[in-house]
């Protein structure tokens, strides 16, 4: 963006004219920003544009050097991909995101709620264990998780990818949700408690319609990182509960073209979160500004 | 997403905040439990079977999938359900659902290095009785040393669904155009030749395609084959590691310096898969790997150099043949709940008719090699496969021990150690060689490393005086 | 200034003396409120908890699932063999530096990323959305696209990208392993920054940036003294978060270099699975994975009393 650089129009006489030339100035550099912007976040979003161009393409095109940049989409890939059986992988992912994230806000509300609006003792410390499971590998526990789901004949079930999934979300849904309940104003729940109204009414009629955003960003989040998980997914599972990104990866094959079928598998398989996110931006951006918000 | 309606007590709200919990917990608990029966059910239909299949996702096993339904036709009582993962994921995954007796599988897809091991364990079924019992199946057509090689104690504890060799596919237009004839019976130093004066980095064009990628079923294949030719060997018949000899580095060197200077770009992450883009985009002038490569790059489908390649043995230096021998094999594993169902299932995959069927409804290229003697009889297999059975089944007869390697080794397996820990050993050994394949190591220091990785084995197997 | 609930309820805590123990009304008292938070606790210590101690019970194991007949106790062998390890000690450094490495970068493009949306232009809302779209994209998804379509040496994206300026073919992910990792992460983490960073942003009091521009700070004056140290909440929560995230990335290195060439881009997560899954070493496998708990505790404890305090400090 050499415009940028331009000098300023020449020498002002009066003052108006200076005023005149500031303002000018001003909105110049104005667009050029906004062009730069714009240039900044066409780069950054290219790699989401290839992956899409990649899927349209025919196999013999997507993995060519120099790159096709002009050809006739098809939608031959995605055809192959929804007739490989990736609607039992995108059930199954449905199922464990679905049932794992209502679980974890029917976990996370009371304990946020407790921690929050009724500090119990020692509140930091069990903010702080939450959030320190949060920290550890998982990989320290997938043998054992995997020897006591074979020995409970729970390998290869979704339910045990629920819970899991649940764990998972838990510590961060909690922490989320605290920061909402904080956000509340006392003189609510006096004025409430005031009238008689009992805890539960006053939770369920007064504060969880103030937490409802919040409650929706949580949800939000839980379900990306539950949509996207891959770990216990790829080792937990086999035919029976196999999960979207696990379908992804065999997609991949050791020999041969693969690359446009994958690219057309990884479309189908983002674009549940990436619409809705795209539709939760506002949320979004609550969520995850959780607790620094007061 | 709402909360859940509680029904809003009269009582005192000091009771109110314990019975939330209360009632929190019991509905958890119904929530979780009904969690786990969602994905316990088993589609529960009457006498229908369901068996799990877990295989390697290579072209050949793919075509199988979108076989079945001829199975089903065969077998209305069995469903299918196939897990179909890269071959690392693959073995990953079979070999902890077996060793833990998870059970997750009816089928699983294993190799020559695993069968003998996994029967002596008594983790796979002994199939011979029910190969016998079946009518037509015939396991004397098997190509012996792969039959040999899926053996324990004379019976077959898995099955072949392919087998394969290695040898050197090259590019006979590109060879006559330059002028140049592929010796008979290639040796490296010939091939380390023709592959610089071939090679063309200007035009992102390979003089030898080879595997550099780590793990123990890739870089280590080829490379092994090498150093068996080279007289290398990884333990003596003592039990001494022998990854640090002369013999191993000259073949390690050769094999290092050949991709440096006229190998593919990307060596040292570019495996089976990625050769076969090369190869098969025509971005490569010869590639030393798996026979079963021709069911890729002879399609033109998907090649773009399909019938202008040429197939030369193994390239030896001090032994007659170098080609490895594997197969991908069906076995049972001894946690199976379906067994007869899963024989049924293996029985149709592995049979003479299976590769009728494939022939005929996919295309004669693309049936499973190197299984069957009968296959090669077969008129309209001859016709396309005429540049390349021979040269496979070449390779496939004479992939032992006793023609591919210089010393006598104490284990068993061309391209691998038949010892349980070499998976690992492998796997760490080949992490050192794409290290030096990048450049980011030097071949002795890798091979010092390697050593060092080997040396407690050897120990563990001269104490346990086997 | 008690003008939330938690505040007011502090104060009145501080007001009135505890009640003695043994009083049956602080009993029942204290299992009402400590009651919601059952369920979610008890929950967790059965999940994350038990497994690991049976994590601890292997370690001290000589289990090797290939070799049935081996599994014994071994004491604090396995212990012993992980620190003589060099891999292992790699892997660590590469922990580090790929986490920092995220962290740092993701952050410094995401308070770029927020500046520039932080303010009325045309198409806002399609920049905003453009740029938070990596972060939705399934992370297996991003981690193929990044190590196939776009830094693939012989058809890569990115190659043909620099060879319009005449740079000769780069084969990433062999050469430069950890860096291709850092762009398929970065990219990833980057907009998760920039949200939170805009979250700040957005929250700030704009009287006090007109008094700053009414004083006649420049931009980047107004910026370094006012804006930023408002926003240092939000950055240390995306630090803290974005850590928490990335020290355990799993699935791009896994996708994209499987740790390679050699072990030269294992991090901690990958080697342990691969001791795991491809040594079946689960004697080792768990010694590493108690050793990475406990490192993590040890860290993860100054981080977070450093960030409650931050949090829970009232100005």
């Amino acid at each position: 963006m050499t415009t940028t650089t331009t000098p300023a129009p020449v020498t002002p006489t009066t003052k108006s004219d200076e005023r005149k030339s500031r303002e000018a100035r001003r909105r110049f550099t104005g667009s050029s920003i906004t062009t730069v912007t714009w240039l900044l976040a066409f780069i950054f979003f290219s790699p989401v544009i290839w992956l899409v161009m990649t899927a349209f393409k025919p196999e013999s095109l997507a993995a060519s050097n120099p790159p096709v940049f002009f050809f006739v989409p098809t939608f031959e890939q995605f055809g192959a991909v929804l007739a490989g059986g990736a609607g039992g992988y995108f059930l199954n992912s449905l199922i464990a995101t679905g049932v794992s994230t209502v679980l974890v806000i029917l976990l996370a509300v009371p304990a946020a709620y407790a921690v929050s609006i009724r500090p119990v003792k020692k509140t930091q410390d069990v903010l702080f264990f939450f959030i320190s499971t949060k920290m550890l590998p998982v990989v320290a526990v997938i043998m054992p998780i995997y020897v006591i789901a074979g020995q409970l004949k729970v390998l290869d079930n979704i339910g045990t990818l629920i819970i899991l999934y649940t764990a998972m979300n838990l510590p961060i849904a909690v922490w989320m949700m605290r920061s909402f309940f904080q956000e509340i104003p006392a003189e609510v729940l006096e004025a409430a408690s005031m009238d008689g109204a009992g805890l539960i009414k006053t939770l369920r009629t007064i504060l969880m319609p103030m937490v409802t955003p919040g409650l929706a960003a949580t949800a939000l989040i839980c379900v990306i990182f539950a949509w996207n998980e891959f770990f216990f997914a790829l080792n937990l599972t086999a035919a029976n509960a196999a999960t979207v990104p696990v379908f992804l990866v065999s997609q991949m094959t050791s020999e041969g073209l693969f690359l446009a079928k994958l690219s057309a598998a990884s479309v189908l398989a983002s674009l549940p979160v990436v619409i809705a996110g795209w539709v939760a931006q506002k949320q979004l951006v609550r969520g995850l500004s959780m607790g620094a918000v007061k | 997403m709402k909360f859940p309606p509680f029904r809003a007590p009269t009582a005192h709200p000091d009771r109110a905040g314990s019975r939330t919990g209360l009632r929190t917990t019991k509905l958890l608990a119904v929530a979780a439990a009904a969690a786990l029966a969602l994905g316990g059910c088993a589609p529960a239909g009457g006498d229908q079977e369901t068996i799990v299949v877990a295989i390697v996702a290579n072209p050949q096993m793919r075509d199988a999938v979108s076989l079945q339904d001829d199975f089903k036709s065969k077998h209305p009582g069995v469903d299918v359900k196939f897990v179909t993962l890269p071959e690392n994921e693959a073995r990953a995954k079979i070999t902890a659902s077996v060793a833990t007796g998870g059970g997750e599988f009816d089928v699983v897809m294993i190799s020559n290095y695993e069968t003998e091991m996994w029967a002596a364990n008594g983790w796979i079924d002994n199939l011979q009785p029910l190969a016998d019992a079946t009518e037509g199946y015939d396991t004397g057509d098997f190509i012996p040393t792969i039959k040999d090689a899926l053996s324990y104690e004379g019976d077959m504890y898995s099955v072949p669904f392919y087998g394969e060799s290695s040898f050197l596919v090259y590019r006979e237009d590109l060879f006559k155009e330059a002028g140049i004839t592929m010796p008979k019976n290639p040796t490296w130093d010939e091939i380390g030749e023709i592959a610089r004066e071939l090679n063309d980095p200007a035009k992102d064009f390979a003089g030898i395609c080879l595997r550099g990628l780590a793990g123990w079923g890739e870089v280590m294949a080829p490379l092994d084959t090498v150093i068996n030719t080279y007289g290398g060997q990884w333990f003596d018949t003592d039990w001494n590691a022998k990854l640090n000899t002369p013999e191993v580095k000259a073949a390690v060197t050769d094999y290092v310096d050949l991709l440096h200077d006229a190998g593919q770009p990307g060596a040292a992450t570019s495996g089976y898969g990625d050769c076969i883009t090369r190869y098969s985009q025509g971005k490569a002038a010869m590639w030393y790997d798996a026979t079963a490569m021709v069911s890729s790059i002879e399609d033109p489908a998907s090649s773009l150099v399909a019938g202008k390649s040429q197939y030369a043995p193994a390239p030896v230096k001090e032994t007659e043949a170098a080609g490895w021998l594997y197969s991908w094999s069906l076995a049972i594993p001894s946690t199976s709940e379906h067994k007869d169902a899963a024989w049924d299932f293996v029985s149709w995959m592995t049979n003479k008719d299976y590769i009728k069927l494939v022939g005929n409804q996919i295309g004669w290229e693309r049936v499973p090699p190197g299984s069957r003697q009968s296959t090669y009889e077969i008129p309209e297999y001859a016709a396309v496969a005429k540049a390349y059975a021979k040269p496979t089944l070449d390779a496939m007869y004479s992939a032992k021990q006793s023609t591919s390697m210089v010393n006598p080794v104490p284990y068993p397996g061309l391209q691998f150690v038949g010892i349980p820990e070499f998976q690992d050993l492998g796997t760490r050994v080949s992490q050192q060689i794409s290290a030096a394949i990048a450049g980011q190591k030097s071949v002795d220091e890798a091979l010092k490393q390697a050593q060092q990785y080997a040396e407690p084995i050897a120990k563990s197997y001269q104490e346990g005086g086997k | 200034m008690a003008n939330t609930l938690v505040d007011r309820h502090n104060l009145k805590q501080h007001a009135r003396k505890e009640p003695k123990d043994g009083d049956g009304r602080s009993k029942a008292e204290g299992w009402r409120r400590r009651g919601p938070l059952l369920p979610a606790l008890i929950f967790t210590i059965i999940v994350t908890q038990l497994p690991f101690l049976v994590t601890i019970w292997y370690s001290l194991r000589n289990w090797n699932l290939l070799r049935p007949d081996g599994n014994q106790f071994t004491g604090l062998q396995n212990y012993v063999d992980i620190f003589m390890d060099s891999t292992f000690r790699s892997s660590a450094v590469n922990s580090i530096v790929i986490t920092l490495g995220c962290v740092f970068l993701a952050m410094v493009l995401g308070i770029i990323f927020a500046l520039m949306l932080d303010r009325k232009f045309r198409g806002q809302g399609v920049v905003r959305t453009m740029l938070i779209t990596p972060f939705l994209i399934m992370p297996v998804a991003g981690a193929t696209l990044w190590s196939i379509s776009m830094l693939n040496p012989s058809f890569g994206l990115v190659n043909w990208v620099i060879s319009l300026v005449g740079i000769p073919p780069v084969d990433w992910t062999a050469s430069y392993p950890i860096v291709s990792i850092l762009m398929a992460l970065v990219w990833q983490w980057t907009p998760f920054t920039m949200l939170l960073v805009l979250a700040g942003l957005q929250s700030q009091p704009k009287d006090v940036l007109e008094a700053a521009q009414i004083d006649g700070a420049g931009w980047t004056k107004t910026f370094l003294w006012v804006t930023l140290p408002q926003l240092r909440r939000y950055i240390e929560l995306g630090v803290l978060l974005g850590t928490i995230y990335v020290v355990n990335t799993f699935d791009q290195i896994y996708l994209m270099t499987a740790g390679g060439p050699g072990t030269a881009s294992a991090n901690l997560p990958f080697y342990i699975y691969q001791r795991a899954f491809l040594g079946f070493d689960i004697g080792q496998a768990a010694a590493m994975g108690v050793v990475v708990v406990i490192a993590t505790i040890i860290i993860a404890s100054f981080a977070l009393r450093l960030i409650f305090r931050s949090f829970d400090a009232k100005d």
